[in-house]
């Protein structure tokens, strides 16, 4: 294959939905042919262009890719949490609105979503449909946690202050306590997370 | 069916219990649902959701404000009015417990129609045109307890479009559903709604309220936000886009 060939793979595979730039390609391309990952077929096409094919180190490395779940500290951080988490520590926001906002405009986002599937239904696209269903499921995922964030912080406000003297249940276990998270003893799941 | 405004509520409120004491289940709520709309209402629980469809149904009535159904004032109907406008106008589907145990899919479709005047066998016609349009035709001479929770739901749909009605008020219809068959019922009502008819929708799944044109929120009784009013109406599914 040659790069205009795999781009057009990839995107056609994630219906567009992280364009690649054709340039990031070839260099991508010129890094794992450095690396012996893939290798020059010394043929060319009718236009002239270099085509590649994968060497056995490159087929063990996808394989070896395709064989490795993503772990926990593999994806990029989580900036909504981070804004939610400031917004509650920092004085004069009103943390409420900005769950508030956020969760209109994801639920903007999951309709968009919901046409784009509506659409593509019909259609043998499978990677496409799959690749939509994991956003529609993030984004899903996301108003939940807002929905969640919400109450507890509604639960906290009306709840009688706990008193804030003794050390919180478990802090023995590390001098390193994270900072003090309200329990809510009223949310199974959450305990069933809480290691 | 040109009167765009299929349901208006205008600055409606209600409150339980008066003085001291007084609750208020809503408040100032105004909302309009045209032809060809599918609305999503999403809140917490307690945050009002099936109060604001029982006014819209005309089955309570509002403290302050009015609820227009195709342009009527609820208000100004007498009891018996009111009730032709609940049984005429709009059709409701719940979570479960939807359909008439003793009668098969088309007997439940047909019952409404019969009720309307309409001769039996013309209202079996239009009952099991209406099943068609819902994707269960084929089980048509089934009863309750021998369809899926889904397929019941769909029957309940076309039940409550049977006719000329064109409102369906429907309270957490997928609640009872795992996540599929809830997705398939609400891609049904979605095509309902493509066709013509109008729909207002309680839902806490955000997944399913995303099938809506518009998702609006409560909380505490009030209208919270809105994803706004869709671009103009666009057929989002293909007739036979379900199934």
């Amino acid at each position: 294959m040659y790069g205009y060939q795999l781009r057009h793979e990839f995107e056609r595979s994630t219906g567009a939905t992280w364009p690649l730039n054709v340039g990031q390609v070839y260099t991508t391309l010129a890094r794992l042919e450095r690396d012996g990952l893939v290798e020059q077929t010394g043929e060319s096409d009718e236009e002239g262009k270099v085509v590649y094919r994968l060497t056995d180190a490159g087929h063990a490395e996808l394989t070896g890719w395709f064989a490795t779940p993503l772990g926990g500290n593999d994806r990029p951080r989580d900036e909504l949490a981070i804004k939610v988490a400031l917004a509650l520590t920092t004085p004069d926001v009103d943390v409420r609105a900005v769950l508030q906002t956020q969760r209109t405009a994801t639920l903007r986002h999951l309709q968009e979503l919901t046409r784009l599937k509506a659409v593509a239904d019909g259609s043998e696209d499978t990677a496409w449909l799959l690749v939509l269903d994991s956003m529609i499921f993030r984004a899903e995922a996301e108003v939940r946690w807002l929905d969640h964030s919400e109450t507890r912080l509604a639960r906290l406000a009306t709840a009688p202050r706990p008193t804030s003297a003794g050390p919180a249940p478990g802090s023995a276990a590390g001098p390193a306590a994270p900072p003090a998270v309200a329990t809510d003893p009223a949310s199974d799941s959450d305990q069933a997370v809480r290691r | 069916m040109t009167t765009d405004a299929v349901l208006e509520l205008r600055g409606v409120g209600r409150v339980h219990g008066d003085g001291a004491t007084a609750v208020h289940a809503l408040r100032a709520i105004s909302l309009t649902l045209r032809t060809g709309e599918l609305i999503a209402v999403m809140g917490p629980s307690g945050s009002g959701k099936s109060t604001l469809l029982h006014l819209a149904g005309g089955l309570d009535t509002p403290s302050e404000g009015a609820v227009l159904v195709e342009g009527t004032d609820l208000a100004t109907l007498s009891r018996g009015q009111l009730a032709a406008v609940r049984r005429r106008s709009l059709g409701y589907v719940f979570q479960d417990l939807n359909l008439i145990p003793a009668l098969t899919a088309a007997e439940n479709v047909a019952l409404p129609r019969e009720l309307d005047g309409v001769r039996a066998r013309a209202a079996r016609r239009e009952a099991l045109d209406a099943l068609a349009e819902v994707g269960v035709g084929d089980l048509a001479d089934r009863f309750p307890d021998e369809m899926s929770g889904g397929q019941q739901q769909r029957v309940a749909i076309a039940r409550a479009l049977i006719g000329p009605r064109r409102l369906v008020l429907a309270d957490e219809p997928t609640g009872a559903l795992d996540s599929q068959t809830g997705e398939d019922v609400l891609r049904v009502l979605r095509a309902r709604c493509d066709a013509g008819a109008s729909g207002l929708l309680v839902t806490h799944e955000a997944r399913h309220a995303a099938w809506a044109d518009r998702v609006v929120f409560l909380r505490d009784g009030a209208l919270v936000d809105d994803t706004g009013v869709a671009p103009p109406p666009e057929v989002l599914l293909t007739a036979d886009g379900f199934g």
